[in-house]
């Protein structure tokens, strides 16, 4: 399938959420205002107060409800989506828990911003990062233009029957969500064939007939029981399956959008940039990643062998891509944008590290906590974190394997 | 909008059990009772959600359940905002004409605790926002299933495993929330109470909240023969006994109009039927502390509160 020729507007990373979830045959929306997502419910309420969309938009009182509205609309069949950030996605976190549980793919997007105390407005990734063991989907885009794709995709990957996982979009406060980019938008009934109408599986009933996965009158099933020590080890377990499904099905709609849009991000998990040879390398998701590809060039260009690897996707962990794309590099510097307070790092740090553990070669790997609370990350400290590394790969001594970078000391 | 359902006790017991025999919950439970009840009262296709509490546990013990409806549990306090997102499915779905259906009722379950305390947001959002469901409020007075805490639905100095009948403090110290009037002030199309013995009533009031368009709200008083301790062959006699003391008045409210339904206003009308409320008190375990001469005084204070609502309650339906 060619390119299809798209059409080029200014959006703000909020506003290119909103354009997306309006192209996606979305049936309902709840949502519940938060700084800095709020222009992506701002946006959708003018498209549903302007006739533009065929969706239901329910003003919520609350995120706890703002989730359950979507969850309960999903087990109905519906396609769902939501927004949220920082505190607000804290108070939906046990909703998280139960929408997965539930195997209900509402789709979410979330606008990375620093958790409470003291509170503070600006981009990290605390929020989303307390929740990557709920069993969602996360994908951490760089640009508007990732954050319109990605939200698409996700439609896509969380309703497929083999899937059946809710899914969330990160994309950085204020860097993203208030900043007028570049976006090219594909032509609406392109998405909408995309996307497609949802599929609900057949599963079997408690009397033993093949029903709709899905609250249906005529074909009556009990969602959400009480589920005890003899079936719910079971059911935890087929999330996991799910999950590991996802791999495979993130790459392969992106790929399938890429067809489409004629872009790509790597390949859906990780997205390299200057890897091939690279035996220095960072790994960054979000905004940043965007800078840090500005440092390697910079650094290249004097001929130092540096690379980036931008991790997409979080959840599920891309453990396999991610021993091969790091297999000839020296050492490695994990950018972390939130804090495991009390850990030996940040979150990001905790995996690369750990699924290096079973590649074959042991490069280094250090931790830098980076722009909590929306401190800016400039292109001086990126390179400071190249230059340590270039210092590590000579001198093969780790000094100071977790460091705060761009705090005052 | 007002309902010209009737129904005969022949049509009632022809009419298919919705929630079926073989859950798991106590002998003489009320709110079992209740549910019984008001899915008799149901008009056609129908959804159910059910807040986390004893009602949840003891109908859906994985792989069984006994729900012969669409039944979708997710948490403790949101039912009210399950009932939402399912009724905004169900209007984009008939919007967009997938719907099998001209209509689907959306009945929401919650307990006391789901509903007084940790549910009240929910219930309030979703009552402001006008989504049409019956919300049904089964009330035991307690949270009876973690094992019986007091609730904003305890009446006052009711003994409970977190307001012990102690040596200083007899019971619970607050009094019951009128969550009724809550709902009224919210200017929703239907509110009521209801009690199991007055089975009759109870089932009317049910349809005629599913009939309403708009939020319905009905408060069923529910005995728990475990937490209140009383025999479990007394909750059909002890939840007729709440109305027969006016400590729980039948009443309803169409459009913010409040009249008493029959068996609060024949007291009403002939206050001598009133029975008192030491009688309601004195077969209840968890007022046995009261009947002690140190607390004696206090089933006269409880009379006198009783005396006051019910005043008050007759004032708002033009009979004071």
């Amino acid at each position: 399938m060619p390119v299809v020729k798209q059409e080029v507007l200014a959006l703000s990373g909020d506003e290119a959420v909103a354009y997306a979830v309006k192209q996606s045959d979305v049936d309902v929306v709840a949502a519940y205002p938060i700084t800095p997502q709020t222009i992506i419910v701002e946006r959708f309420s003018e498209y549903v107060h302007n006739g533009e969309v065929d969706t239901e938009f329910v003003c919520v009182e609350s995120e706890h409800s703002a989730l359950t509205a979507c969850l309960a609309a999903s087990a109905m069949g519906a396609r769902t989506f939501t927004a949220s950030a920082s505190a607000g996605l804290a108070l939906m976190h046990e909703i998280l828990y139960v929408t997965s549980g539930c195997r209900a793919p509402v789709v979410m997007a979330i606008v990375n911003r620093a958790l409470s105390a003291p509170i503070n407005i600006h981009c990290d990734h605390a929020d989303s990062m307390v929740e990557r063991d709920a069993s969602w989907i996360q994908i951490y885009v760089e640009n508007s233009q990732e954050a319109y794709d990605s939200v698409i995709q996700a439609f896509k990957i969380a309703e497929h029957p083999h899937i059946l996982l809710p899914a969330m979009v990160m994309l950085d406060a204020f860097f993203l969500s208030h900043t007028l980019e570049r976006v090219d938008v594909l032509p609406d009934d392109t998405v909408r064939k995309f996307v497609g109408a949802r599929k609900i599986p057949l599963v079997r009933s408690h009397e033993g007939k093949l029903v709709p996965f899905k609250l249906d009158p005529e074909t009556p099933v009990t969602m959400g029981p009480l589920d005890l020590y003899d079936y719910y080890f079971e059911h935890k377990r087929q999330q996991e399956e799910a999950m590991q499904r996802a791999l495979q099905k993130i790459k392969q709609v992106h790929d399938e959008f890429g067809k489409i849009c004629g872009r790509r991000y790597g390949n859906g998990l990780i997205d390299p940039y200057r890897m091939e040879d690279a035996e220095i390398a960072a790994i960054c998701m979000g905004s940043a990643s965007g800078t840090a590809k500005v440092i390697v060039d910079h650094i290249r260009a004097k001929g130092v062998k540096a690379g980036l690897l931008r991790l997409r996707t979080f959840r599920p962990f891309p453990s396999q891509d991610l021993i091969k794309a790091l297999e000839n590099v020296k050492a490695i510097a994990v950018m972390d944008r939130s804090h495991s307070f009390g850990a030996h790092g940040g979150p990001i740090f905790h995996e690369v590290r750990h699924v290096l553990y079973d590649a074959p070669t042991h490069p280094h790997v250090v931790n830098y906590i980076y722009g909590l609370g929306g401190r800016d990350m400039p292109q001086t400290l990126i390179h400071k974190i190249y230059k340590n590394l270039q210092k590590i790969v000579e001198t093969k001594h780790v000094e100071t394997p977790v460091q705060f970078i761009g705090v005052r000391e | 909008m007002a309902s010209e359902w009737k129904f005969a006790i022949k049509d009632l017991a022809e009419k298919p059990e919705l929630l079926m025999p073989g859950h798991r919950a106590c002998a003489g439970c009320g709110p079992a009772v209740a549910y019984r009840q008001i899915l008799k009262a149901t008009r056609g296709p129908i959804i159910a959600t059910n807040a986390t509490g004893c009602m949840e546990v003891v109908t859906t013990i994985y792989p069984y359940t006994a729900w012969k409806i669409p039944y979708i549990h997710t948490a403790f306090e949101n039912v009210a905002a399950n009932a939402a997102g399912i009724e905004t499915a169900l209007k984009i779905m008939k919007k967009k004409g997938q719907l099998k259906h001209d209509h689907v009722d959306v009945i929401a379950f919650g307990g006391d605790g789901g509903t007084y305390d940790i549910g009240i947001q929910a219930l309030s959002g979703a009552a402001e926002r006008g989504h049409d469901f019956l919300y049904v409020l089964y009330d035991n007075e307690a949270y009876m299933n973690t094992g019986i805490q007091r609730s904003g639905g305890t009446p006052h100095c009711a003994w409970t495993t977190t307001s012990p009948a102690g040596r200083v403090i007899p019971g619970k110290p607050e009094y019951k929330k009128p969550i009724g009037d809550i709902m009224v002030a919210h200017g929703i199309p239907y509110v009521a109470t209801a009690s199991p013995a007055y089975w009759r009533d109870l089932i009317a009031k049910a349809r005629k909240g599913l009939e309403v368009d708009g939020p319905a709200f009905l408060h069923a008083l529910a005995p728990c023969p475990r937490g209140w301790r009383y025999d479990t062959g007394r909750t059909i006699e002890i939840a007729r006994l709440a109305v027969e003391t006016c400590v729980f008045p039948l009443w309803e409210v169409v459009d913010g109009e409040y009249s008493l339904s029959a068996p609060s206003k024949v007291i009403a009308l002939k206050p001598e039927r009133k029975k008192s409320v030491r009688e309601y008190l004195k077969g209840q375990g968890r007022f046995r502390h009261l009947f002690t001469p140190e607390f004696e005084h206090i089933i006269d204070e409880i009379e006198h509160i009783v005396d006051k609502r019910w005043k008050l309650l007759l004032k708002k339906c033009g009979m004071a």
